[in-house]
C-alpha cells in the first residue's frame, strides 16, 4: 500500500515536470509533450491504495477525471498508461483517450471525464457479476463535488434496489474546482447520501490510509458476499490546482497550507515505523517506486507518435459486424484510403 | 460596411470574453431580472473567462455558483424564465449537454410551443465549444448541429469580439431560449492563446446584432466559403493564401444558425457559382449538409461545384497528430476551394 502511494505521488511529480516542459515561460495548454488538461491527484493517494488493495483483476473500477492514483493501485499497466498520457501509439488507447480516459480491460479499469458518469457503468459491472454468479465486485470513484449529480444518485438507488456488489467511493478533497463543498452541498458528510437509499454509508477522516483500508475491506467483503452496495466517503486533500495551469486565485492560502500539511504518505510512514518497520525497508520501497516511475516515463517518451490516419479507426469494433472480407482488409490496414 | 466602420471608429479593442462580459454586465445593471448561474462562474470567473469580474459588481446572489447538477440548474433556469426572469445558465463545456439534455430540448425548447405560445422561456444557455488543444473526445466537441437540429432554440455562434457583444445583448433581450456557443480558442484566455482575428474594436455603448443576419467577413468573386466560429478565422487565412494564387474567395460568417440567413449565402453563390461549407462539427447530418441542401433547393442552377470541410465522423482523438488530422485547418479549406474551382 505504501509503495503504491509513493509510486502515485512520484508519478504525479514527474508528470508535472514533463507537462510544464514546453509550456514555459508562457503557459499554453496546447504546447509541450503532454497536451490537453492534466488533473493531478497528489493528496489523493490513500484513497486509491486503501481501496484497491482489496481488489482482484476481475473486479471492475471506474475512475473520474483524476484517475492516476486509482489506476496505479488497480494495477493498470504503468508503461502503457504513461504512453497514453503522452499521446503515443503504444498507449493504452493508442493515443485516442488521453489522461482522463484510460481504459485497461486486462484489469477492468475505465474512466470518464464527465462528472459522476462512471457510476452507472460500475453498477452495470456489478449487475453482470451478479447475473453470472461471480463474486467479482465493482468500485466507482467520484469526487465530493459529484455527489449532487443525478447519475450518482440514480446509481445508488439502482444498486441498492437490485442488491448489487458495488462500492461507491467519494474522494472528498474539499474543492470542486473553485467551489468549496459547503457552498454547493448541504451535507458535510457525503456518506449521508446513503441514508435515502437504504444502504450503509461510512466516512473516513484525516487522510488515513489504514482506516480507509479497513473501511473499504468491509465494504468490498459485503459486496463479494452478496450483501449489496456500500457508500464510502474518504477525506483526501488537493495539493495542487484543479488542473495544471489553475492559479487557484479563489483558494485561501491558509487552506492550501493546511492541505500541504495533511500528508497521507508521511502519516502512513509514521504508522509503519510505529509497527516496527525500519527506515531501510521504507527507503527501499521508496526507491523501488521511483525507479519504476522513471522507467515508465522513459519508455513512454521513446514511443512513436500515432499515425494521423489512426484517427479513423476504432469508431466501431474491428472488424465491424456485418463487414465483408473486403471491408475487413481495409480496416486492418488502417486509413480511409 | 457600417459595422466595420463602427469597429474601426472605436480605439478600444477587446478580447471576445471581455466583450461578452461587458454585454452581460450592462444587461444586469439595466434589469434586475437578469442573473447568471453555472459552475465556477463566481469566484473563478468562468473557466473560459465568460464571467470574469462579474462577481465583484453583482455578488453571489446574481452570479451564482451552482452544484455540479446540470439537470437541476438548467431546468431551474427554465423555471425562472417561465416565471418572468431572464436567467443565463452556463454549461461549462457543450460536451456535458447530455447530463441536462432533457431540460434543454424537452423543456427549454418546447414549452413555448406546447403551451400554444402562452408560455415563453426568455433564457440564455451559454456553452464553450471546440477542440484544438488536445482535450480528447469528451471535452472537444463543437455540436452546432445538435442544437440547431432540435426545434425551439435560437443558436448563436460569434467569431469576433464585436459580434460577441452585440449578439449577447440580443440574446439576453430575446424572449425565446437562445443557445450561445462560444469557441474556447477565440475567447482570449491566458492559457489558451487566440489567433489575432477575434480581438476587434468594440464600442463602449451597448448595441444589438439582430439574429439571422450573416456577415460577409471577406468579399470575393471566385468562390463562397460559408462558416462560423473559429473556422471563420481559418477560412480568412485560407482566403489570404488563395489570393496569392489569384483566387478570390468570399468568406461568410453565419453568426446565427437559428434563425439562418440563407439569403446572403444564396446571393453569394449566385455571384461565385462555387460553394465550400466549413465547420468544426461532425460531417454527417450537420451544418455543412444543411447549408448545401438549402442552397440547392432554391439555387441549384447557380451551383457549379460544392464541397464540405468538417470533422470526419469520428470522436475527437487526444493525441496531437490525430486531432490535427480530423479538425479542418486553413490548408484543408484552401484545398477545398481549389477543388471547387478546378472544373473551370
Ligand atoms: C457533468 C460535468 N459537469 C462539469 C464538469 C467540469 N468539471 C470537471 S472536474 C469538476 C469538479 C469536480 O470536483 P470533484 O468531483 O470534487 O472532484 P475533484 O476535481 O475535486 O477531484 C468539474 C465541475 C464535468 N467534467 N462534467
Amino acid at each position: 500500500m505504501y509503495e503504491n502511494m509513493v509510486t502515485a505521488r512520484h508519478y504525479e511529480e514527474r508528470l508535472q515536470e514533463e507537462y510544464l516542459e514546453g509550456k514555459q515561460p508562457a503557459f499554453d495548454i496546447s504546447a509541450g509533450p503532454i497536451p490537453g488538461e492534466l488533473h493531478l491527484a497528489a493528496g489523493h493517494e490513500a484513497s486509491g491504495a486503501g481501496v484497491c488493495q482489496h481488489l482482484r483483476d476481475d473486479d471492475t473500477v471506474t475512475a473520474p477525471h483524476r484517475p492516476h492514483h486509482i489506476a496505479i493501485a488497480k494495477g493498470v499497466d504503468l508503461e502503457r498508461m504513461t504512453a497514453e498520457i503522452f499521446g503515443r501509439e503504444t498507449g493504452l488507447s493508442g493515443g485516442k483517450g488521453g489522461h482522463m480516459h484510460l481504459f485497461d480491460p486486462d484489469v477492468n479499469f475505465a474512466c470518464s471525464g464527465i462528472i459522476a458518469e462512471g457510476c452507472p457503468p460500475a453498477v452495470g459491472a456489478g449487475l453482470a457479476a451478479k447475473k453470472r454468479h461471480s463474486d467479482a465486485v465493482a468500485v466507482a470513484f467520484l469526487g465530493e463535488g459529484a455527489i449532487d449529480q443525478g447519475a450518482f444518485l440514480e446509481s445508488l438507488n439502482l444498486a441498492s434496489v437490485q442488491n448489487l456488489p458495488v462500492v461507491f467511493v467519494i474522494e472528498d478533497n474539499d474543492w470542486a474546482i473553485s467551489m468549496p463543498k459547503e457552498r454547493v452541498t448541504d451535507v458535510e458528510n457525503g456518506a449521508q447520501r446513503a441514508d435515502g437509499f437504504d444502504l450503509p454509508g461510512a466516512r473516513v477522516d484525516a487522510d488515513d490510509a489504514i482506516a480507509i483500508y479497513d473501511a473499504a475491506g468491509e465494504a468490498v467483503r459485503r459486496a463479494r458476499d452478496g450483501n449489496g452496495p456500500t457508500l464510502l466517503e474518504v477525506q483526501v486533500h488537493r495539493r495542487m490546482g484543479h488542473f495544471m495551469g489553475d492559479a487557484e486565485g479563489y483558494r485561501p492560502d491558509a487552506d492550501k497550507n493546511a492541505a500541504a500539511k495533511r500528508d497521507s504518505i508521511e502519516r502512513l510512514a509514521a504508522d509503519l515505523r510505529a509497527h516496527d518497520v525500519d527506515d531501510e525497508t521504507i527507503e527501499e520501497l521508496r526507491s523501488r517506486a521511483h525507479e519504476r516511475v522513471e522507467a515508465a516515463i522513459e519508455w513512454a517518451k521513446e514511443q512513436p507518435e500515432p499515425d494521423p490516419a489512426d484517427a479513423y479507426e476504432d469508431v466501431f469494433s474491428d472488424p465491424p459486424s456485418g463487414a465483408t472480407e473486403g471491408d475487413r482488409s481495409v480496416a486492418e490496414t488502417g486509413g480511409d484510403d | 460596411m457600417a459595422q466595420q466602420e463602427r469597429e474601426r471608429q472605436t480605439d478600444r479593442s477587446l478580447t471576445m470574453s471581455r466583450a461578452i462580459v461587458e454585454a452581460i454586465a450592462h444587461e444586469m445593471r439595466e434589469d434586475d431580472d437578469v442573473f447568471y448561474m453555472g459552475e465556477d462562474v463566481a469566484d473563478y470567473g468562468g473557466i473560459f473567462d465568460s464571467t470574469a469580474g462579474l462577481l465583484e459588481e453583482f455578488g453571489h446572489d446574481r452570479i451564482m455558483d451552482v452544484p455540479i447538477s446540470e439537470t437541476a440548474y438548467i431546468g431551474a433556469a427554465v423555471g425562472a424564465a417561465q416565471a418572468g426572469m431572464r436567467p443565463i445558465a452556463e454549461l461549462m463545456f457543450v460536451d456535458f449537454f447530455g447530463v441536462g439534455m432533457d431540460q434543454i430540448y424537452n423543456q427549454m425548447a418546447k414549452n413555448t410551443y406546447m403551451s400554444g405560445g402562452n408560455v415563453s422561456v426568455p433564457m440564455v444557455l451559454t456553452a464553450a465549444v471546440g477542440g484544438t488543444y488536445n482535450d480528447a473526445a469528451q471535452h472537444s466537441q463543437t455540436l452546432y448541429g445538435t442544437f440547431a437540429h432540435l426545434p425551439g432554440m435560437k443558436v448563436v455562434v460569434p467569431s469576433t469580439a464585436y459580434d460577441a457583444k452585440g449578439l449577447m445583448h440580443s440574446a439576453i433581450r430575446d424572449d425565446d431560449p437562445v443557445v450561445y456557443l462560444f469557441h474556447k480558442r477565440l475567447m482570449g484566455i491566458g492559457w489558451l492563446p487566440a489567433p489575432d482575428g477575434p480581438k476587434t474594436g468594440v464600442p463602449e455603448e451597448p448595441y444589438t446584432i439582430p439574429f439571422g443576419e450573416a456577415d460577409v467577413k471577406r468579399e470575393g468573386a471566385d468562390a463562397t466559403v460559408v462558416t462560423l466560429g473559429l473556422h471563420v478565422h481559418r477560412a480568412l487565412e485560407a482566403a489570404e493564401s488563395l489570393a496569392d494564387d489569384g483566387i478570390d474567395a468570399e468568406v461568410i460568417d453565419l453568426r446565427t444558425l437559428v434563425p439562418l440567413d440563407i439569403d446572403t449565402v444564396r446571393e453569394s453563390v449566385a455571384k461565385t457559382g462555387r460553394l465550400v461549407v466549413v465547420d468544426e462539427d461532425y460531417r454527417s447530418y450537420g451544418v455543412t449538409g444543411e447549408i448545401i441542401a438549402r442552397v440547392a433547393e432554391d439555387g441549384l442552377a447557380d451551383l457549379e461545384a460544392v464541397e464540405r470541410v468538417a470533422v470526419p465522423d469520428v470522436p475527437i482523438p487526444y493525441a496531437r497528430a490525430m486531432e490535427t488530422e480530423v479538425i479542418p485547418d486553413a490548408a484543408d479549406i484552401a484545398a477545398a476551394v481549389r477543388n471547387v474551382r478546378s472544373n473551370e
